[in-house]
């Protein structure tokens, strides 16, 4: 039930298990080989915490979007790249669950997802279309019974390890380029050929390839709703929110590590309150700060959850795409001063309070739809929204 | 007023296909209008009939049609 605020505790202890014994174990070898966080996923899936947004009556535990989002930063706290790929899978069955139109292969295929715990991926980035998700260039090509599909995407995250992917194309071959349809490939109706690499500064986990995607598929698998209406109600706003929990945990787990240390050094001198304690007292501050953002751009999200009307304004797509902005422009520091109250022990990469990887995972957050873009759509709104 | 939505139509909606070939019911967005050229057309419509959408007007229904803008626009200048 996305459009709750509840969280159930026990959920949220599977996940820190999976994220303690498992993701944060793998992580840095997630990180120096760039491979997928195969182990973690594994874990998800033996959690059965894939699929846990579906509702209960068909087999899955009716998740909450606070719930999805506090997953998604205990995991990235262990293991960003994990904790990111757990967000995009989230947002694809969070479309799926909201817009299938009780169609039965979707009402069958969820529960498949909560059954099975299916890994989903996105294809909605193509080559040619200037990083514009509600633009495609390619379509789909009906005939009696299937479609078929090809795409030059320029990125699907985890695409080799996923097992279906969620993608835009134009409804049909004389569609205009925003009229698009939202269509669920399965892993054995495609073919992916691979293209170039992904050799990143941080979130090397989430083996972000591109690849030209074929696919023909049953015509059941396209979803009932123009890709418009499932943007701006669920994957804009869910984006925003999943991507800023991990953006989050990563902040989170940094100031916890300097925080740790500040520890460690009041030990050492009982009575005398270490220098860096006011610093990391500062950036508690800055933390509770960015997580009473958070948390109140995904309350604004929940409480329109049900009014498609509201869901459509422009002042609700520029408030998303601030919490974006402002998350990112924040997490970076946080994650910087952290390792000014560690210093040399933050700045190696072999100590307790290393925390190189925090710093390249969180730079993902500036450039993974690059805030510049996102100030350039709210300038281009502002000019016409009227919402305070 | 129909001509003149057409007119600011033709020059600010970069449709793929002729303002005129269209009916006053056929749907903009199918013929290409785009969230970005929305906010243009939106802009300049209120340029043209010297009105303010109000924000519960700034949704892609009420901009989905020559008609839907119309009927926006009727409601605007009607008081």
């Amino acid at each position: 039930m996305a459009n709750q605020t509840s969280v159930r505790e026990a959920l949220i202890e599977r996940a820190t298990k999976v994220a303690n014994d498992v993701a944060a174990k793998h992580a840095d070898d997630v990180d120096k080989r760039a491979r997928f966080p195969v182990e973690a996923v594994e874990a998800l899936k033996q959690a059965k915490l894939l699929g846990i947004a579906v509702p209960e009556e068909l087999g899955g535990e009716g998740a909450t979007l606070a719930e999805l989002a506090r997953i998604g930063g205990i995991l990235a706290g262990a293991c960003a790249a994990t904790g990111m790929l757990y967000a995009m899978h989230q947002i694809q069955l969070l479309c799926i669950l909201r817009h299938h139109g009780g169609q039965p292969f979707f009402t069958g295929y969820l529960r498949e997802c909560a059954d099975k715990q299916r890994l989903i991926a996105s294809a909605t980035s193509e080559i040619g279309v200037g990083g514009d998700v509600r633009s495609s260039k390619c379509c789909i090509v009906r005939d009696e019974t299937h479609f078929t599909y090809e795409k030059q995407a320029s990125v699907i995250s985890y695409g080799e390890f996923t097992d279906d992917i969620l993608g835009t194309a134009r409804r049909a071959p004389d569609a205009a380029p925003s009229d698009q349809v939202l269509v669920l490939v399965k892993r054995d109706e495609c073919t992916l050929e691979r293209v170039g690499g992904w050799d990143t500064l941080g979130m090397r986990g989430t083996c972000s390839y591109g690849f030209v995607l074929k696919a023909r598929c049953p015509l059941d698998h396209i979803l009932p709703v123009p890709f418009a209406d499932i943007s701006s109600q669920t994957m804009h706003p869910s984006s925003h929110v999943l991507w800023t929990h991990v953006w989050l945990g990563i902040a989170t787990s940094a100031v916890s590590i300097a925080r740790k240390y500040v520890r460690s050094e009041a030990r050492k001198n009982p009575g005398v309150t270490p220098p860096n304690a006011l610093r990391a007292a500062e950036l508690v501050s800055a933390l509770h700060t960015l997580r009473g953002s958070i948390a109140g751009a995904m309350h604004e999200y929940i409480e329109r959850y049900d009014d498609p009307d509201r869901l459509a304004g422009l002042g609700f797509a520029i408030r998303m795409n601030n919490i974006k902005i402002s998350t990112a422009e924040q997490v970076i520091p946080i994650v910087n001063r952290a390792m000014g109250i560690c210093g040399i022990s933050a700045y190696r990469n072999d100590t307790p309070y290393s925390l190189g990887r925090h710093l390249r995972d969180a730079h993902g957050a500036s450039v993974m739809i690059l805030n510049d873009r996102l100030y350039g759509t709210n300038a281009q709104l502002l000019l016409i929204s009227k919402e305070d | 007023m129909i001509d003149q939505i057409r007119g600011v139509l033709r020059q600010h909606a970069r449709l793929a296909v002729d303002v005129d070939t269209l009916s006053a019911d056929a749907d903009l967005y199918a013929a290409g209008l785009t969230s970005h050229a929305t906010v243009n057309l939106m802009v300049a419509l209120e340029n043209q009939f010297d009105v303010e959408f109000p924000e519960s007007m700034l949704r892609r229904r009420s901009f989905e049609s020559i008609a839907a803008i119309q009927s926006a626009l009727a409601e605007l200048t009607a008081g």
